[in-house]
């Protein structure tokens, strides 16, 4: 193995009142890899997410960054340290043009105008958003506002970037458009960690898939491991799912 | 002087400060129960709109100078006057809503702040054009009428305000627990979305809630004007009361607005009693303020 | 600065303070100075305003929290302390500063926001205004009077015009202010902080300091427009100083002018002012008395207008109808 990973949680626990939602829950995250969260509905998968990003705080459990505890630390000094976020529901500056949406995030790096808006200007040509450089960001499809959360989180130079559900609400040739966009991100050297309900993408993409399930890490591994595990398709189709899938797969053989 | 005498007299001024102190809980029981009343309508408004009716303030204003204009030119008592003016400011209430602030505000919520607050300015501001500045009351053969109550002496225009809030306050209940509209509005509150998919109007139960909170400002001022003053500002004094309680009861109950209106009144009444009346207010702002910054969810509302 | 003046956006900012310098050769009348330097008043409050609300997104209803804390602070630093009024100015825009910084310190840790704010600061300047009421040190009801001693030297001018110059420069100076914030890197974050806060904070931005911020300097900037106000008229009393008319006023320029911009308290400053001489002068003559309040109305007609038919103001009408007037934006 290697050395420390770049994000570590251990035992992250999260209740709301009575209702536990992410229950004892670890996940490292390798430097350089694209690494999934999966798991179904209600799993708490968000809130896991949002422990991370620093948007909540876990009522239990520690999150270490390079070695470093940030379980404390407010969401904007994790962008100041090298963890970027998106938004599951899109969050756009709606009355800012799709440069000043990311100039803001290009901001963190580069105090003056021209240096901001010239590297937004780049970032938006990496993310294929050069022809809405000056659109208002209100006016985005969905699939360029997904694109746009992206290009901001990037602005930041982050290296962790953390993804949250960047798939959901494209249509499938969106989502083969998007794939790529997420490689080339991984390949210019920044981790990802991606949380995601669209299985099939997370399996081309990922190179470690961990998943939950009602609030617990259930398996952990490579797509492949994961997806024939036996927990797994329990956990995604129900008790007893498992046993008839091999029943199944046992008469189609014989 | 002996010990005893003393104690004695001792005795005799604890006995006088705490009749003082009694009366004035009383009179701050009575006058809480109509500013319950004007707060009823505030958080209705909100608990159904989710939106802060600024324009609350001038309206009782205006509700007040109606009473005013139908005590001097029709010669009509408050208490009369009270089964006229009601359906009116229902009326009107329904087409404000309905007419000025939905349109203009297109749905925002920092634009209903701002329209709402233009109607008070324009309310105000009208009434000052047409009435001065000076201050009015009307003169009704009850107006200065006392009740004895124990050891006390109470004003009759004050407790029958009293009992009217209650009474209205009771009716209010009864039209959202029991009647079709009453169940729509609640409908409309909880899941707007989810009542116009069976088939409810909201805007028209949006219209029809800011209506009877309107309403309600008609019989908070009926109730007021035998013993209150008005002039053109007078909405002013009121308007925060009314956001205090609604803030101090919990945003959109309406229990919790008949309660902090009860606490407000006393809270006034015995600030009034011990820090001298300029000062009296002040504890007002200070509970709504400290609620604000502090506990906003009120005091009776579970925490956020 | 790459570029020239014009392209920079500041060469608008030099035509239109020039014009505003030079237009006090044109009018010698005192009343038309008295109004002009009562507009410019005005101005600077809802620049102040329009720096918290037009970029920050934070609606007070209160400005006249820190109008009064200028107006009481370089009164009472003269009167109570016999202070030189150009020494008690900066430290009357400090107490207006800092009470922006208080008072958005509790509001903002509490995560107050949209209408819960508005009532909060509404009621931050009751609480003063009825203090200011009833306190001795303020001079109660019967408020306080600055001695009449004209002397630059003293903040009291023989000629009309200087008041007018020096109004004038201040509100100059905070256009530019306010053009250099929209143009850099807090003008952004603050924008951001109004568009959507979360989405800010995810991206860096530390959204209770860029708020604090802005809260502190508009509290400065309306306290400024309060010092001008008491040295102007030498009287103030609770109302004048914290009572709701400044809060309004500062408020309804800038949305009347155009919300967030540049020019637009400026411009919605003199409109708003404008129009009410106009109606108060109409009705005068139509009824044969003064009307107290039909200007305010107007106002209440034109804030309601506004906000459905011209969310930008005045200036994004304009800005909608002439091609010559775009490019301007901030």
């Amino acid at each position: 193995m290697s050395a420390t990973p770049l994000l570590r949680c251990t035992g992250i626990t999260k209740r709301f009142g009575g209702l536990v939602a992410v229950d004892d829950a670890s996940l490292d995250v390798e430097a350089g890899s694209i690494t999934g969260l999966i798991g179904p509905n209600g799993a708490g998968k968000t809130t896991f997410f949002t422990v991370i990003a620093g948007f909540a705080e876990p009522t239990a459990g520690a999150v270490t960054f390079r070695g470093r505890d940030i379980t404390a630390l407010p969401a904007h000094r994790r962008a100041e340290i090298g963890i970027a976020r998106t938004f599951q529901i899109v969050q756009p500056f709606a009355g800012l043009s799709v440069r000043e949406n990311i100039a803001v995030g290009a901001y963190l790096r580069h105090p003056g105008r021209e240096a901001a808006m010239a590297r937004a200007e780049d970032i938006a040509l990496r993310l294929g958003l050069g022809p809405m450089l000056d659109q208002s960001a209100g006016d985005l499809t969905v699939a360029g506002r997904k694109r746009l959360e992206m290009a901001r989180a990037l602005a930041t130079e982050p290296s962790l970037l953390l993804l949250d559900e960047v798939l959901a609400g494209l249509n499938p040739s969106e989502i083969r458009d998007m794939i790529p966009v997420v490689r080339a991100i991984r390949d210019s050297g920044v981790t990802i960690l991606i949380v995601e309900h669209v299985m099939q993408a997370v399996m081309q993409l990922c190179d470690t898939v961990a998943v939950l399930a009602q609030g617990r890490m259930i398996a952990k591994g490579r797509p492949s491991e994961v997806a024939s595990d036996p927990k797994v398709i329990e956990a995604y189709l129900g008790h007893g799912a498992a046993k008839r899938m091999q029943a199944q797969q046992g008469a189609s053989h014989a | 002087m002996g010990v005893r005498a003393r104690a004695i007299l001792s005795h005799g001024s604890m006995m006088l400060k705490f009749d003082i102190f009694l009366s004035a809980l009383a009179n701050g029981l009575l006058t809480g129960a109509v500013y319950a009343l004007i707060a009823l309508g505030l958080t209705l408004i909100y608990g159904v709109l989710h939106i802060i009716n600024f324009a609350h303030g001038a309206t009782l204003t205006l509700a007040m100078f109606a009473v005013f204009v139908a005590h001097q030119a029709f010669g009509l008592d408050p208490y009369i006057a009270v089964f006229i003016l009601t359906p009116l400011f229902f009326v009107l209430g329904y087409a404000l809503q309905r007419a000025v602030i939905t349109p203009a505000s297109h749905g925002d919520d920092g634009n209903i702040l701002l329209v709402t607050l233009g109607i008070s300015i324009i309310i105000e501001n009208a009434l000052l054009a047409i009435f001065r500045s000076d201050t009015r009351s009307i003169d009704v053969p009850y107006g200065f009428s006392v009740m004895e109550v124990g050891p006390l002496f109470l004003s009759t225009p004050k407790v029958i305000a009293f009992v009217a809030t209650l009474a209205v306050a009771g009716l209010l209940w009864l039209l959202l627990a029991r009647s079709d509209t009453g169940k729509a509005i609640r409908a409309v509150a909880k899941e707007k979305t989810g009542a116009a998919l069976c088939g409810i109007d909201v805007a028209h139960i949006y219209a029809v809630t800011f209506g009877i909170g309107t309403a309600c400002l008609a019989i908070a001022a009926c109730l007021l004007m035998p013993t209150f003053l008005v002039n053109p500002r007078v909405g002013n004094a009121f308007v925060l009361v009314a956001f205090t309680i609604v803030v101090l009861g919990g945003m959109g109950s309406i229990g919790g607005a008949l309660a902090g209106g009860l606490i407000i009144g006393v809270v006034e009444s015995l600030s009034g009693l011990y820090f001298g009346e300029s000062l009296g207010q002040i504890g007002i702002f200070l509970i709504f303020l400290v609620v604000l910054l502090f506990r906003p969810t009120g005091l009776f509302g579970a925490k956020a | 600065m790459k570029g020239g003046l014009f392209t920079s956006g500041y060469g608008p900012i030099l035509i239109v303070v020039v014009a505003l310098a030079v237009l006090p050769f044109g009018f010698s009348a005192n009343t038309t100075l008295n109004f002009l330097g009562f507009v410019l008043i005005v101005t600077l409050a809802a620049q102040g305003w329009n720096l918290l609300a037009g970029y920050g997104g934070q609606f007070s209803f209160g400005h006249a929290a820190f109008f009064g804390m200028g107006a009481y602070g370089i009164a009472l630093a003269q009167v109570r302390f016999g202070l030189n009024p150009w020494l008690a100015l900066p430290l009357a825009i400090a107490l207006g500063a800092l009470t922006g910084t208080i008072l958005g310190y509790l509001s903002f840790r509490a995560r107050l926001r949209g209408s819960y704010f508005a009532l909060v600061t509404l009621a931050f300047a009751e609480v003063f205004r009825i203090l200011a009421n009833a306190s001795t040190f303020t001079g109660g009801a019967a408020g306080v009077l600055i001695p009449l001693r004209i002397d630059a030297a003293n903040f009291q001018f023989a000629d009309k015009r200087s008041f007018y110059w020096l109004a004038l420069s201040f509100v100059a100076f905070v256009l530019l202010l306010t053009h250099w914030i929209a143009r850099s890197r807090f003008g952004a974050y603050l924008v951001a902080v109004r568009e959507n806060e979360d989405a800010a904070r995810a991206l860096g931005v530390d959204a209770l300091a860029v708020k604090l911020k802005a809260i502190t300097l508009s509290g400065g900037i309306t306290a400024a427009a309060g010092c001008l106000y008491a040295q102007k008229f030498l009287y103030i009393d609770a109302n004048l100083a914290f009572g709701p008319w400044i809060s309004v006023e500062a408020l309804l320029a800038p949305i009347i002018g155009g919300i967030g911009t540049v020019f637009g308290p400026l411009a919605g400053a003199v409109l708003l002012l404008g129009l009410g001489e106009i109606t108060k002068t109409f009705f005068t003559w139509l009824l044969g008395g003064a009307v107290p309040g039909i200007d305010l109305v107007v106002f209440g007609v034109l804030l309601i207008l506004c906000v459905a038919f011209a969310p930008r103001g005045v200036l994004g009408v304009l800005r909608r109808i002439l091609p010559a007037f775009r490019g301007g934006r901030a």
